[in-house]
């Protein structure tokens, strides 16, 4: 069932002289995890912000063809309509937290609807415990790490108990210990919750075993969709420059020496096991 | 040269940040320093342009004590690359950005044109002469920002997290820069997290941990040392992963790299037939 | 600047930082006006020491007294205006015929400085028990359980939110500065604002390009969706604070009897009987 639907959308900036996504058509699943990514300035935060309605309303500019996400139109719907059903992460965690307190911030989006507070309550501390951080609850923002403030961002999201979550570049400023703590985070909520999960990401060796959907961008335009593994093997994905993960390379190396391993690799486990096969049985 | 001698330092806040570090940094070297977020990297390489002044102990660059000299004075030689450019980025246009820290240190009108030109050209940026730096991408800021550290030729750059942001094309770009960098006989300190990164270079590797160097050599050494790794609470490159689960076959255990690692797959798979 | 740590909110457990802000900003407004009412010196050291006891049930005696400290600078300048110009024009002075003669008639001229001074100091202590005993998250709730529209108390709280962001960025971009060559202690007076401009600007522009994302975070999480927004949190007011309300009334009635029916003797006029 699609949840995301979009067809030919192109979207000019204001005052830009060429569009930052042109016929963009994708069509996401419920339950998917998807991840976007692309050479810096491919239009992938521009596509993300369409998702939850920034652009058009926020950001105005020109948007042609239709998007439709949670089953609205996202050109006739407020921004504050379509935050029901969807939830965007940005990639600066201390720009996305306001409140003086945790657990006021995760309370923010419930507060804006008006929520009566016993419910409030439950929701926040839900959302807290979904993303591993209920003994922060009490704490400012400003004595958080990194890491914890992105889950903090994720948490606020969560409350709001959307279908999609849209995560745009959340671990850039984490280190990879911190980051894999976030993508197990996201990983939960889109496997436990049934959350779709549409995350844009460089840093496809740690990201890509949770991924059952890849769309590559480039220029604007959507080059690239398929599964991890047919998209980690396409030459057109080396040449545009994504960061192909090192096991999948190791993988294609050994093919072009000839040696077939069967299954493309996209982990650093199902490489193990295949070279672990490889290795015995001859 | 810059010679660190049982180094402690402590925040005002009362943070101890460094508790005893002991380096030596010989010319032309390429040093990655390396450890989880708040490890005290960025504390440590902020000691070898005296942004920080030791709270206990030295540290000297070209012979000379941090202590007794100025940062500006320091600077002449040390350049450092901040991880934000957008904390540097002020000037009308990127000429002005560049020369800003060449007229800082008096150089005469010729001697900063020349180096502006140098400058722009070396980092693909000529077209961007006279535009605003605050009009430009992000990438391009960065460019900017490394640009207008280059422009006094420093023998020492530092570079502080270079790669955060940045898509796998924009750290190749990186990588060759800073290889070129090295071939100059240039000195350069990397600070990051990202140990792929690191692993297709392979420098001198100091990985810290709590404010100590936990252990120090080539990144092949470092990086694929079980028991180290841990410690520091970083994860290694993926090919150092996949070696280590296939360590009962009787694998090398040190790779890092695709090339070395296919290299010893196929020998291994060839033995076999 | 240490006088800033005397209106710095400090996390006590204590009976005053539990009380509802709405309860305490009345009774430091009633005391406000109990300040101006009274312009004897005798009637002044009265009021500076009702807040006494707040400060030692609330622990913050230290920090207190650091905004004492830093008032004195501006009380000083108050204390010699007062006098300076009561000895040029002695006509609001009852007790004073012509010009300032008899050592008598210094006496009233200084207490009259003293008085004046004493109200300032005043004023300024009530305020720094205020701000030392009130979080401000309480703060920002009690702005909105007074009707004050949410805008505006979100601009308060998220403004003291960021404060340490801020002051943490600031430093950044001086650091960065001064490692291309920026001296901000050298030059004349005009050098040194002109010096400041590289760190102003990208802060300027930082803050600029933080808003907008702050914006697109909260339009992202509904803002504005419904008229009336509910609350995590809600001031209720309990007993300690009714007893307050009562104490501060009844203070102002107290007040208000006395300088309407007891004329309150001057220091001076004591002393010489």
């Amino acid at each position: 069932m699609a949840v995301i639907e979009t067809r030919d959308l192109t979207y000019t900036y204001p005052g830009a002289t060429k569009p930052s996504i042109k016929d963009v058509s994708i069509t996401i699943n419920k339950g998917d995890f998807v991840i976007l990514t692309g050479p810096s300035g491919c239009g992938k935060t521009t596509l993300c912000r369409c998702f939850n309605g920034l652009i058009p309303h926020f950001y105005n500019g020109t948007l042609e063809g239709e998007i439709v996400v949670a089953g609205l139109n996202v050109a006739d719907h407020q921004i504050h309509q379509l935050a029901r059903h969807v939830g965007l992460v940005f990639q600066n965690p201390e720009n996305q937290l306001f409140a003086l307190s945790v657990e006021k911030d995760v309370a923010f989006g419930l507060e804006n609807f008006a929520m009566p507070r016993d419910e409030m309550r439950k929701r926040v501390d839900w959302a807290l415990q979904m993303a591993g951080i209920s003994e922060l609850s009490e704490r400012p923002p400003h004595e958080l790490s990194g890491g914890q403030q992105q889950r903090v961002a994720i948490a606020s999201v969560l409350a709001m108990q959307p279908d999609i979550m849209v995560l745009d570049e959340p671990t850039s400023f984490l280190d990879p210990v911190g980051a894999e703590k976030i993508f197990e985070v996201i990983n939960e909520l889109n496997k436990k919750l049934g959350i779709t999960i549409i995350l844009v990401e460089h840093r496809l060796d740690l990201a890509a075993k949770y991924a059952n959907h890849v769309i590559v961008m480039d220029e604007g335009k959507v080059v690239l969709s398929g599964t991890p593994r047919e998209i980690f093997t396409s030459e057109e994905a080396r040449l545009i420059g994504v960061g192909i993960p090192k096991a999948t390379r190791l993988y294609q190396q050994l093919k072009q020496n000839g040696i077939d391993l069967k299954t493309v690799p996209v982990t650093t486990e199902e490489t193990a096991n295949l070279l672990r096969e490889a290795l015995k049985h001859d | 040269m810059i010679d660190v001698k049982d180094l402690h330092f402590t925040y005002p806040t009362g943070l101890e940040a460094l508790k005893g570090i002991n380096l030596t940094v010989n010319d032309g070297e390429f040093l990655a320093v390396m450890g989880q977020n708040g490890a005290g990297k960025t504390t440590l390489v902020k000691h070898f342009n005296g942004l920080l002044k030791p709270t206990k102990g030295e540290v000297l660059v070209d012979g000379v004590s941090t202590r007794d000299v100025s940062v500006a004075k320091l600077a002449r030689n040390v350049g450092f690359v901040f991880q934000n450019p957008d904390h540097q980025l002020f000037s009308e246009t990127v000429e002005d950005e560049i020369a800003f820290a060449l007229k800082n240190f008096g150089f005469e009108e010729a001697v900063i044109e020349k180096q502006v030109d140098w400058a722009l050209n070396l980092l693909d940026l000529t077209q961007y002469r006279k535009t605003s730096p605050f009009m430009l991408s992000g990438g391009e800021r960065k460019r900017v920002a490394l640009a207008s550290i280059l422009a006094w030729d420093p023998q020492v750059i530092i570079l502080d997290e270079p790669t955060i942001g940045q898509d796998y094309q924009q750290k190749e770009k990186l990588r060759q820069f800073i290889l070129q960098l090295n071939a100059q006989k240039k000195t350069v300190i990397v600070v990051t997290h990202d140990v792929e990164f690191v692993a297709e270079c392979n420098p001198r590797v100091i990985l810290m941990s709590q404010g100590k160097i936990l252990a120090e050599g080539i990144a092949k050494e470092i990086l694929t040392n079980q028991k180290l790794v841990a410690q520091a609470s970083i994860v290694p490159p993926q090919i150092t992963q996949i070696f280590l689960e296939l360590a009962d076959l009787g694998l090398p255990t040190d790779v890092i790299d695709v090339p070395e690692a296919t290299e010893i797959l196929l020998e291994r798979l060839r033995e076999r037939s | 600047m240490s006088v800033f740590e005397g209106f710095k909110f400090r996390k006590v457990s204590s009976v005053v930082h539990n009380l509802d802000p709405r309860v305490k900003f009345f009774y430091v407004c009633v005391l406000f006006v109990m300040a101006i009412l009274f312009s004897k010196l005798l009637a002044l050291v009265v009021l500076f020491f009702i807040p006494l006891p707040f400060v030692f049930m609330a622990r913050v005696k230290r920090q207190w007294l650091r905004s004492l400290r830093g008032a004195a600078f501006l009380a000083v300048f108050i204390f010699a205006t007062n006098f300076i110009f009561g000895y040029f024009y002695p006509a609001s002075f009852q007790e004073i015929t012509g010009s300032v003669d008899t050592l008598m008639e210094y006496l009233v001229l200084l207490e009259r400085a003293a008085a004046m001074t004493l109200r300032f100091v005043v004023l300024i202590a009530s305020f720094s028990v205020f701000f030392l005993t009130t979080s401000p998250d309480h703060l920002g709730l009690a702005l909105q359980q007074s009707h004050i529209p949410y805008e505006f108390c979100f601009a308060f709280t998220t403004a003291v939110r960021f404060v340490p962001v801020l002051a943490d960025e600031a430093q950044t971009i001086m650091d960065a500065q001064k490692a291309r060559g920026l001296e901000l202690e050298r030059g004349n007076f005009i050098k040194r604002v002109r010096n400041y401009i590289p760190i102003l600007i990208p802060l300027i522009v930082n803050a600029i390009r933080r808003s907008l994302e702050l914006a697109e975070a909260m339009e992202s999480r509904a803002w504005g969706a419904s008229k009336n927004r509910t609350n995590l949190y809600t001031l209720k007011l309990k007993r300690a604070d009714y007893i307050l309300v009562l104490v501060s009334v009844l203070m102002i009635i107290i007040a208000v009897y006395v300088w309407l029916y007891v004329s309150i003797p001057s220091l001076t006029t004591l002393l010489s009987l």
